[in-house]
């Protein structure tokens, strides 16, 4: 009897597991089917009506992706996102990272005064920022540039990477660094041949976040590219598509899927430094 | 530790780009939250009576106030349940891997991803969307989920939310749970506590602090909570959330000096739960 129940907790604990996993699955499964649908079945029935007869090949098609990337622009948004994303994450991990050596292994006075000041910005939300920056931008020339984009999400991205390095960095062994300088190593050759390359790890989770961050942003490319539609990167593009395609369901899902491919492969094969990264900058305020 | 005065070029790109992009604005949206829509005309606290008075911005309190205790509740919960039960079963990372997936995606993404899914079409006419397929195979008339207010339309969006976040919620606490001595949870259940109730006086105590970090987590979330609501409805239909009302004053309406005091009502709001999230992750070192 002990063990007929026991194997009953077991057989529903498994199918707990198994209809939540099934619900989590279920959208982003929805939607690659019907990406690859043709329109007229799209609207005549539901995506799930495939598994009737689930190895029928013809039943699908690649329309919608040629559509969609050539004559809708997601190709150009596509590349627009990697012109956004690669710079927005090079550029502050460097600077980071700069800043991060000085926090850790300089000695100055103040520096744990301004090493607070730089974590408590972390508090500061996007909508602090965006008329002021807005102003300074069209002011400057710089809305509806890759270059305002770049820097405003460098400025956004900054404190908290600096905090995430830093830590990392002052928890290297002081030794490391003496014995550097006493080997007459300067500064910049202890930070670039010492430092960094014993950090990439951390290095790899900063970056595959801030990437990540950049590319499925939407405000920032909302407000600072907002009307000029041939810098819109995917998510500003996809955007746009639901606003005026919203019910052309052919499009739109296969316009989503070309706007997370990029993303879900990072996930699929990064997963490890993905997740710590998720984890780090979840502290992003 | 060297000395000298090198330091400063190390810090100067970044004191600079964080001038320009934090300390600058925030200064700068706090003064014009007092002056009129175009900055020019002192007006004192009036936007912020407007804000805290005008219809449709108590409709945005209303909404994340139902995000905040919804999203958060379900979220957290969902993940220790499911850090709980995975610990049980030898495919544990592939189910993972499924729920942390939409983390991802943007929430652009995931609110197309969802449309689809409540997509309503009138009855008589094949239901392309998945929920309305279900309720239509069930015998139901089709609901129209990003329609009907306040609560059908609004839970449905916080779905999209708790959808994404919900992974986030498991593998933090998925972690902690791995760190309970399972001698302690052993003990409990050779002195005869049930499953619940060694999940009620064992784990919930010892992941308490950790359930402190990850709501906190989710509350700065709901309060900033924008993409998802911008692209699924943009506020139609009574779904408005704050942080897509101060988009709407700053860019349909140009009335900077609104939108700049609700950018610092959010802002005042989120302090206390950044702040209590910094304070616990410095404690835990995450990424080490």
């Amino acid at each position: 009897m002990a063990k007929m129940a026991r194997a009953l907790t077991r057989i529903s604990l498994h199918l707990v597991i198994i209809v939540i996993s099934l619900i989590w699955i279920s959208p982003s499964l929805g939607m690659l089917i019907s990406s690859f649908r043709p329109q007229q079945e799209i609207i005549n029935s539901g995506w799930w009506t495939v598994f009737q007869h689930p190895f029928d090949f013809t039943q699908f098609t690649l329309e919608n992706y040629i559509r969609v990337v050539g004559q809708e622009g997601m190709g150009r948004a596509f590349l627009n996102s990697l012109f956004i994303s690669i710079p927005a994450t090079l550029i502050p991990i460097a600077i980071a990272s700069l800043a991060a050596y000085a926090f850790a292994w300089m000695e100055f006075r103040g520096r744990q005064a301004l090493f607070m000041i730089v974590i408590g910005l972390i508090v500061i939300p996007l909508q602090m920022t965006l008329i002021p920056v807005l102003r300074l931008f069209n002011r400057l020339g710089l809305s509806g540039t890759f270059l305002g984009v770049w820097l405003a999400h460098t400025g956004y991205g900054l404190p908290l990477q600096i905090y995430l390095l830093r830590n990392f960095f002052g928890a290297l062994p002081a030794e490391l660094f003496e014995s550097a300088y006493l080997d007459g190593a300067s500064r910049w050759t202890a930070f670039s041949r010492l430092l960094l390359p014993l950090s990439v790890p951390v290095l790899a989770s900063v970056a595959i976040f801030q990437f990540l961050w950049v590319w499925n942003d939407l405000l920032v490319a909302l407000v600072y590219l907002g009307g000029f539609e041939r810098v819109a990167p995917v998510t500003l593009k996809l955007s746009l598509l639901v606003g005026s395609r919203g019910q052309d369901w052919h499009l739109l899902t296969a316009a989503a899927f070309v706007s997370m491919a990029l993303p879900l492969a990072v996930f699929f094969s990064l997963q490890r430094y993905f997740v710590r990264g998720i984890l780090a900058g979840a502290l992003k305020g | 530790m060297k000395r000298g005065r090198a330091h400063w070029l190390y810090l100067a790109p970044a004191l600079l780009m964080l001038g320009t992009f934090l300390v600058y604005p925030t200064v700068h949206t706090i003064i014009i939250s007092f002056f009129g829509p175009r900055s020019d005309k002192f007006v004192g606290l009036a936007n912020y009576r407007t804000a805290f008075t005008a219809k449709p911005m108590l409709l945005a309190f209303r909404n994340n106030a139902i995000w905040l205790v919804v999203f958060t509740a379900l979220t957290v919960s969902l993940g220790l349940l499911l850090a709980v039960l995975l610990d049980r079963v030898r495919y544990e990372v592939i189910v993972k891997s499924v729920i942390f997936l939409p983390m991802a995606i943007s929430f652009v993404g995931a609110g197309v991803i969802w449309r689809f899914i409540y997509a309503y079409r009138p009855a008589g006419t094949p239901q392309i969307g998945f929920l309305n397929g279900i309720v239509n195979a069930l015998g139901f008339q089709p609901i129209g989920w990003l329609i009907e207010r306040p609560w059908i339309n609004n839970l449905a969006l916080i779905v999209v939310g708790i959808w994404v976040w919900t992974g986030f919620c498991m593998v933090i606490l998925s972690a902690a749970y791995k760190g309970i001595p399972k001698e302690m949870l052993e003990a409990a259940r050779i002195d005869g506590a049930n499953e619940w109730q060694v999940f009620r006086y064992v784990t919930i105590p010892f992941l308490k602090s950790t359930i402190a970090v990850v709501a906190t987590t989710m509350v700065v979330f709901v309060l900033k909570v924008f993409d998802i609501v911008y692209v699924m409805t943009n506020g139609a239909y009574d779904t408005e959330v704050v942080a897509n009302r101060m988009y709407k004053e700053m860019f349909a309406f140009r009335n900077y000096g609104l939108a700049s005091a609700i950018a610092t009502i959010l802002f005042l709001a989120i302090i206390p739960a950044v702040l209590v999230n910094i304070r616990r992750f410095r404690a835990q070192e995450a990424l080490r």
